[in-house]
């Protein structure tokens, strides 16, 4: 499991965004031996990101809780326009054998859900941060994402988490 | 203080609810309820259902877990779960346990699929230490290589169950209408139900030993508190964002129709 999230970890790092029609992730991340960390982006207690970018937010679970979840088999996510809470329930993911809810960061209204997962719920093993995403919201209180962890933060939560 | 005592005083504690022949669509509804708005630890145990259930995982889809036209002939109820996993076929030989926890519950583990499914593999190589050559083979429960115990989890912020539904004893004829899974551990080889699955009771003595064991094995984790069903306050169900459902003839139908127009 240790080489399989190196890896996932190392092409998450190297791999640059250059498309307009997906998020514009920063070409820099830390990434330590067992799970990648975006610089740029915001993390909860429960292992969701955040990308805010205008108006917009982006949202995906983290390669630590990929990892540690297993294979995607399966992806709930609710419809365009449904109303979400901050540090609630959104959707969940399958792994074998069990249903992980998945809470959204920020409290506002989902505005598009990435129906590739539908198809292809392994994206979110294969790219947590990229091709993963899972919803984006039109916040309704943008100061919400100041009381999340920035990656430094993050990073040391999750080896603080690890090390129990 | 005595040193029991003393550990009495540190260990978490675990509301105990036994029951028998509680139909399986209660109990899950019930289980869900505790999950997601108890603060409690609680281990459940329900000695068998009352009529054989078909019982799907959160994603399962009927037209390639079961055998329609057959499930439909005979009304055999089939549910889906709040849980992830595979399918089974429930009946009076089947033996429920489910535990429900806080987070922190358990000293050191992590609240992730994996780590639960190890702990309840350690707690029942415990409880059936002697009576058989036990493995946690990938997700199941097996003695050597043939399955007795299928699981399920569902973890939310700080909460996590695991349910496991025991083979204590079944019926051959039950798994005609559970077709061979294409999701399957690596560990099943391809084996039909007969040769893959083998029945507690042919190992165990009695289900109440096995209970008795179980409970008696938590204790090393946990204060263990009998619990009475009717002391469970009776609120109506909080709107939960999945919940276990048992399917309508109607949807089962639709299924079948669709699973015949694909036919080629």
């Amino acid at each position: 499991m240790a080489l399989k999230l190196w890896a996932s970890s190392t092409a998450n790092a190297l791999r640059i965004s250059c498309s307009s029609s997906r998020p514009a992730f920063p070409a820099f991340s830390i990434f330590r031996s067992f799970s990648s960390v975006i610089e740029g982006l915001k993390y909860t207690g429960s292992h969701e990101w955040v990308k805010q970018e205008g108006s917009v937010a982006t949202v995906g679970i983290t390669d630590h809780a990929q990892g540690h979840l297993g294979e995607v088999v399966f992806v709930e996510l609710p419809e365009s326009g449904a109303a979400v809470a901050k540090g609630s329930s959104f959707g969940a993911v399958e792994s074998v054998k069990a249903t992980s809810d998945v809470n959204s960061p920020v409290s506002g209204e989902v505005i598009e859900i990435n129906t590739r997962l539908t198809e292809t719920p392994g994206l979110i093993n294969s790219s947590p941060y990229e091709d993963g995403w899972m919803i984006k919201v039109r916040p309704s209180d943008p100061s919400e994402v100041k009381s999340l962890m920035g990656s430094k933060e993050y990073t040391k939560f999750c080896e603080e988490e690890d090390a129990h | 203080m005595t040193l029991a005592q003393a550990r009495n005083v540190v260990l978490p504690c675990m509301k105990l609810l036994r029951m028998s022949a509680v139909p399986i669509l209660e109990q899950l509804h019930l289980e869900e309820r505790l999950l997601r708005t108890s603060v409690d630890n609680w281990c459940i145990v329900n000695d068998r259902t009352n009529r054989p259930t078909i019982v799907m995982g959160v994603s399962g889809r009927p037209s390639e877990l079961i055998e329609l036209k057959s499930v439909l002939r005979d009304q055999i109820p089939v549910i889906k779960r709040f849980t992830g996993g595979g399918t089974v076929i429930v009946d009076d030989g089947t033996v429920f346990i489910s535990f429900i926890c806080n987070k922190n519950a358990i000293s050191g583990l992590q609240p992730y699929p994996h780590p639960i499914m190890s702990w309840t593999g350690q707690l029942y190589s415990e409880v059936l230490r002697g009576f058989g050559d036990f493995h946690l083979r990938e997700n199941d429960y097996a003695f050597n290589s043939h399955k007795f115990g299928g699981n399920a989890q569902s973890i939310i912020k700080e909460r996590w169950i695991h349910h496991t539904s025991f083979l204590w004893d079944y019926d051959i004829k039950n798994m005609e209408y559970l077709k061979l899974p294409t999701r399957a551990p690596k560990y099943r080889s391809a084996r039909p139900h007969v040769d893959f699955l083998c029945r507690m009771k042919e190992y165990v003595p009695s289900k109440s030993t096995f209970i008795e064991r179980t409970i008696k094995s938590l204790g090393s984790y946990f204060l263990v508190k009998p619990f009475d069903l009717d002391d469970i306050t009776t609120e109506p169900p909080c709107t939960l964002p999945h919940s276990t459902k048992l399917l309508s003839r109607q949807e089962l139908e639709d299924a079948y129709s669709s699973q015949c127009e694909n036919l080629p």
